[in-house]
């Protein structure tokens, strides 16, 4: 009774731990190759509407953004309430559109300009007139491949 | 006697690759992008495409300010489009009143019929954008049924399931013809 007690001195003998960092660098190495970088950080809600007859997008580095809601709470004294676009990370106005996609062609190879595509995230409130400016703008600037960006329907 | 080479201490391992994990988790997304791909008309200086387009072969789909679906002037449910524009394409008893056809050389399939109808999605500013995007969904979906409805019936497969060309034969017998239409102000904000 007395060697048993002796051997059970400091409780429960401990889980080894030397495996611990290779599960979580398994971990990181699966989030790694599984997600891409957050590129901007939104400044209005972008509620995405459903459909269920979508393609997707194949190369990212193909596709600009335009985002388009209403701004989010902590940005609603400075910007009202009503529908803005965001252009990367930028509050902008509809006219802006031009410039920014003149700017994104000039980032590209030449030989991806004919593939670029015009991504539009609007939130599913807004109505019609906003994006309606923009496809005018994106037809100005010659950017005539657009996707309207949607969550697949379950 | 040589001495035992002192060991690392990892312990702290776990720790650092922890913060790694989180920083990732913090900084990437995961969400993949799909959506309805669209074509935009280039601007014109002279509309002379539409010109040509004769009355029977537009199929002119409007939503209004209220978020109502009229198909060439008259109310219809959404779920209804579809039917009704897979009709107007294929027109399977040459009614006048539906789109024309003509003639054309497929690759891989030979003559064949191919309709001349062009769908146009009017809409207003006061239109919500999720009826828009309810409404685009069911037109592209009508062009993927007749698609897949032809690729049934020719080769016994769905549409995704065919070779590259055979793909492209049936884009060229159901071209996905939905025109964004020049913007009108009618009402509304």
């Amino acid at each position: 009774m007395a060697r048993f007690k002796r051997k059970g001195k400091g409780g429960m003998p401990a889980i080894s731990t030397a495996s611990l960092p290779d599960i979580v660098f398994m971990l990181l190495f699966f989030f790694m190759v599984s997600t891409t970088m957050r590129e901007v950080d939104l400044k209005i809600r972008v509620r995405l509407p459903e459909a269920t007859e979508i393609k997707k997008l194949e190369k990212k580095s193909l596709v600009s953004y335009i985002y388009v809601g209403a701004p989010i709470k902590a940005y609603q004294a400075k910007l009202g309430t009503e529908p803005r676009l965001q252009l990367n990370d930028e509050i902008s106005a509809v006219s802006d559109v031009v410039n920014y996609i003149s700017a994104e062609r000039e980032k590209m190879d030449e030989a991806d300009i004919p593939y670029m595509t015009t991504s539009i995230k609007a939130d599913m409130d807004v109505k019609m007139g906003i994006i309606t400016d923009i496809k005018q703008e994106l037809r100005k600037a010659q950017a005539l491949k657009i996707n309207y960006s949607t969550r697949k329907k379950m | 006697m040589a001495r035992p080479i002192q060991e690392i201490n990892a312990g702290s391992m776990a720790d650092i690759a922890f913060l790694l994990l989180i920083f990732f988790l913090v900084t990437t997304t995961m969400d993949v992008d799909s959506g309805i791909t669209r074509k935009l008309p280039p601007i014109q200086e002279k509309q002379k495409n539409d010109e040509k387009i004769k009355e029977r072969n537009v199929y002119v789909v409007s939503i209004n300010y209220h978020n109502q679906v009229a198909v060439e002037g008259e109310l219809m449910p959404v779920n209804k489009i579809c039917d009704g524009v897979k009709e107007f394409i294929k027109n399977p008893n040459n009614n006048p009143n539906l789109s024309e056809k003509k003639e054309k050389d497929i690759p891989l399939l030979g003559k064949m019929m191919v309709s001349k109808g062009v769908v146009s999605l009017q809409n207003d500013n006061g239109t919500s954008y999720s009826k828009y995007i309810e409404v685009q969904n069911e037109l592209v979906r009508a062009f993927n049924e007749l698609r897949d409805e032809f690729a049934m019936k020719q080769w016994g497969k769905k549409y995704k399931d065919l070779s590259k060309e055979q793909q492209d034969a049936v884009k060229k017998i159901y071209p996905m013809t939905i025109s964004e239409a020049e913007p009108r102000n009618v009402g509304g904000k």
